[in-house]
């Protein structure tokens, strides 16, 4: 077969859960050595429809055809051995086991029964390792490896079960900007040796590098299948969510008021070197840096998860020790942390005891809490956020990543805080919520709350910020007004040059 | 869009749909045992089994606590045997009777409060400083006692096992009481509501600025206590306190609170539960003896109920995602 010629075809794809259709036709042709991204909101139905590829799910209705033969794929161990692997956001490597022995995990060549071939182990995932065009030691434990070298193990371990279907699910979300272009190198060595692709990322500017065809979804409904070079981003944009985004960032001006926080010389063990800064009300402050620059760091200092070394926190002009995160929150304090669902959520317990978790104490009396006012600020912020949801005693776990955050960002309105910190507020998040998560920070900052925003996507820094920040090394390394930023200045402070 | 599929009827199945799964266990296991033995459903018997399910299920309350936290607490029965037989010397000291039970129910909270700042303060996996509590406290009661059991009480004392209040054995009002409170706490005050924080993600309940520290060592205090009341109850009824009492009963607690459906991964979990789980033990033993099952056998169908119990209620989950 010559690359270009359809590897699989999913046909009429449907797949109903008890009361919900989440695919209703969707069709999607693979052909051989080609990068196919697949687009789409979330919820739109990308998971799920790659879910059925790699035998996950079951789907309910349609058909499969690989290599112009009819297949049902029955669970993930099939797919694999009809060549269908999957890269999770997630690895499934094990850290205590080296990079040879996870390759082979479940499979390991043998000496006599029961007894594993270290050597053969060793001698083949060198070769597969190589094939890839990597250099790294298969005896070297994966926990010491950095995040994109334990990708490549998952690259290698599917090649070695002779995977000519690839599937990557927001492969690049942890990868610094050299990683991703290592990525990508590995991608074209791939596409080369005629494997198919498909790539899930949110990310559009990946999606014009590395893409070659793109299908859209939207609504559990496949929009279309186009060549990515004829394509623009706003195009895009308009097919997934069926609606012009006019401005991507809908930056509001507030009117600055007196200064609310203030940092001077904060240093801590965890990397911030004499950082030093004001925040005023009703601004949005961004925060830039590559991974690792300390911009999480200064988050959790000031919100006193970490232990300070040296300098002062002022708020309102008075220094406050912060020694924990009560302590912030009783400041006015809050943080929506980059991680909604491991730091930001307790995912078994309701929409209204989520909402309320961090303003208890004024919920009760005599520590009993009172129910009816709970009720009454759920109710409040499910309209005013507008969550949805059928009631507010439905479990968070259920929610939509978009109306997750909502309630995150509704904890931190019910307890009053007057000074949000923003962690990569719209990682994961599809256009259409971006844009209105934009707008809620337009209305917090209306009312004079101050917003501190750290961001990786320069883009979102440069729309939405009054005042950036760059960081490096654990030190701010450039301060620009919204109108002298430029990406080329940020990255440069960020990069050092 | 989202949620999907998610209706009213569901909701309030996530709810309520684990309890009436196993109280419709309990009074399956009671219809079997009414059609097999005519002396099951007579009022004494039924009196009895409630009191004979009184110690495990008031320990079982404190289990419950500790496994919504995500924890467990393999010290209660020792802390039982602990804090009866420092009560009962203090009784026979001569010290006041309102004064002993203090004191026994203060060993027991010392120990449950030891335990969590092991946990909290020292960071100890809760498997491991309760694994250590359960045989210092057995220990400690041995020490305590030479090995020898400490028996004959005033009436007073006595009372408080052999009692009735409106014509109901007074250990079960205690228990009754003691269940009314705790769901009341799990359910209505901020305790409760920051247990379940805590099991459903501790980072962030740390994070919403809820004192981890505090509410985990207070939950394993309450643990403490109840095995404290839990030793007052024995040692009243058998009119003697013993050094070796309450072994094994962390298990029982433990398998109640899970019949119960509560997740021994934290987060979710009910008294009501526990209270069927402890019920649906006490049933089977005295089932079991009604129909002169040997004790050998016993235990093995109670372990494979516990086994099956807990079977159902995963298949239910899985259905219900």
């Amino acid at each position: 077969m010559t690359n270009g010629s359809p590897v699989l075809e999913m046909r009429h794809i449907r797949k109903t859960f008890p009361g919900v259709v989440a695919l209703d036709d969707v069709g999607f042709e693979l052909r051989r050595g080609e990068v196919h991204i697949l687009l789409g909101e979330n919820g739109a139905g990308k998971s799920t429809l790659m879910k059925i590829l790699s035998g996950a799910y079951q789907k309910s209705a349609g058909e499969i055809v690989l290599d112009g033969a009819e297949v049902e794929i029955r669970n993930p161990k099939h797919a694999q051995e009809l060549g269908i692997s999957t890269i999770y956001q997630e690895f499934n490597l094990i850290p205590h086991l080296t990079v040879g022995e996870n390759i082979f995990l479940g499979r390991e060549p043998e000496r006599l029964p029961g007894v594993i071939d270290q050597r053969a182990i060793f001698v083949q995932a060198t070769q597969a390792l190589t094939a890839l065009g990597l250099t790294l030691n298969p005896r070297k434990l994966v926990k010491e490896l950095r995040v994109a070298e334990q990708q490549m193990v998952e690259v290698a371990k599917a090649l070695s079960l002779d995977a000519r279907i690839l599937i990557m699910d927001e492969p690049t979300a942890a990868l610094t900007e050299h990683e991703i272009k290592e990525l990508f190198a590995t991608i074209r060595g791939l596409k080369e040796k005629g494997v198919a692709i498909v790539y899930i990322s949110h990310r559009m500017e990946e999606l014009f590098e590395i893409g070659d065809r793109v299908t859209v979804l939207r609504d559990g409904c496949s929009v279309g299948t186009y060549d990515v070079p004829m394509m623009t981003k706003s195009e895009l944009i308009r097919l997934m969510v069926n609606r012009e985004l006019t401005d991507l960032f809908p930056k509001e001006k507030a009117t600055r008021g007196p200064e609310v926080l203030r940092v001077e010389g904060l240093s801590t063990h965890t990397g911030l070197k004499d950082v030093s800064f004001s925040l005023h009300k009703g601004e949005v402050l961004g925060i830039s840096g590559l991974l690792g620059a300390g911009r999480t760091e200064l988050a959790r200092a000031i919100f006193g998860l970490d232990k300070i070394t040296a300098g002062t926190i002022y708020l309102n002009g008075k220094a406050e020790k912060m020694d924990s995160p009560r302590r912030a929150i009783n400041s006015g304090i809050g943080f929506l942390t980059e991680d909604r669902k491991s730091q930001g959520l307790v995912l078994p317990l309701s929409v209204k005891e989520n909402l309320c978790l961090s303003s208890v104490d004024k919920f009760s009396n005599w520590g009993v809490m009172n129910a009816k006012q709970e009720q009454q600020a759920g109710d409040r912020y499910v309209k005013e956020l507008r969550i949805r949801t059928p009631s507010l005693n439905q479990k968070v776990v259920f929610l939509s990543g978009g109306n997750q955050q909502k309630v995150v960002l509704s904890k931190w309105l019910c307890s009053e805080a007057e000074i949000f910190i923003f962690d990569e507020p719209t990682r994961g998040v599809d256009v259409g919520a971006k844009t209105e998560i934009y707008q809620l920070m337009n209305r917090l900052t209306a009312t004079g709350v101050a917003i501190i925003m750290i961001s990786s996507e320069l883009l979102e820094v440069l729309g939405m910020s009054d005042r950036i920040l760059v960081m490096r090394g654990g030190k701010i390394t450039g301060e620009f007004s919204a109108a002298e930023a430029t990406q080329e200045k940020i990255l440069q402070c960020a990069l050092g040059e | 869009m989202c949620p999907r599929g998610i209706t009213l009827r569901q909701d309030f199945l996530s709810h309520y749909g684990r309890q009436l799964g196993t109280l419709s266990g309990l009074l399956a296991l009671v219809v079997a045992l009414w059609i097999l033995t005519p002396h099951f459903l007579t009022i004494s018997n039924l009196l009895n089994v409630a009191e004979q399910a009184t110690i495990i299920a008031i320990i079982a309350v404190g289990m419950t606590f500790v496994i919504i936290t995500g924890g467990i607490d393999l010290a209660v029965g020792s802390v039982l045997a602990f804090s009866g037989v420092v009560m009962a010397s203090s009784l026979q000291s001569g010290i006041p009777l309102p004064l002993a039970l203090l004191i026994g129910l203060g060993v027991g909270l010392l120990c449950g409060v030891v335990n969590g700042l092991l946990i909290t303060i020292g960071r100890l996996p809760p498997f491991i400083a309760t694994l250590g509590m359960m045989s210092v406290a057995r220990g400690a009661a041995l020490m305590f006692t030479e090995g020898r059991p400490i028996s004959g009480f005033s009436e007073g004392f006595r009372s408080i096992a052999t009692g009735e209040i409106l014509r109901i054995p007074a250990p079960v009002v205690i228990m009754i009481v003691v269940y009314v409170i705790a769901h009341f706490v799990l359910k209505r005050t901020k305790l409760g509501r920051y247990t379940y924080a805590i099991g459903g993600n501790e980072e962030a309940a740390l994070l919403s600025g809820i004192n981890v520290r505090l509410n985990k060592t207070l939950v394993y205090g309450i643990a403490g206590l109840l095995s404290g009341l839990a030793a007052i109850l024995l040692t009243a009824r058998l009119n003697s306190a013993q050094p070796i009492a309450g072994m094994s009963y962390e298990l029982d607690a433990i398998a109640a609170t899970v019949i119960g459906g509560t997740s021994l991964l934290g987060g979710e979990g009910t008294v009501s539960g526990t209270l069927i789980g402890a019920l649906i033990m006490a049933v089977l033993r005295n089932g079991l003896n009604l129909l002169s099952v040997s004790s050998f056998f016993q235990q093995v169908v109670i372990g494979s109920v516990i086994i099956l119990a807990v079977l159902i209620d995963m298949a239910l989950k899985r259905r219900g995602k």
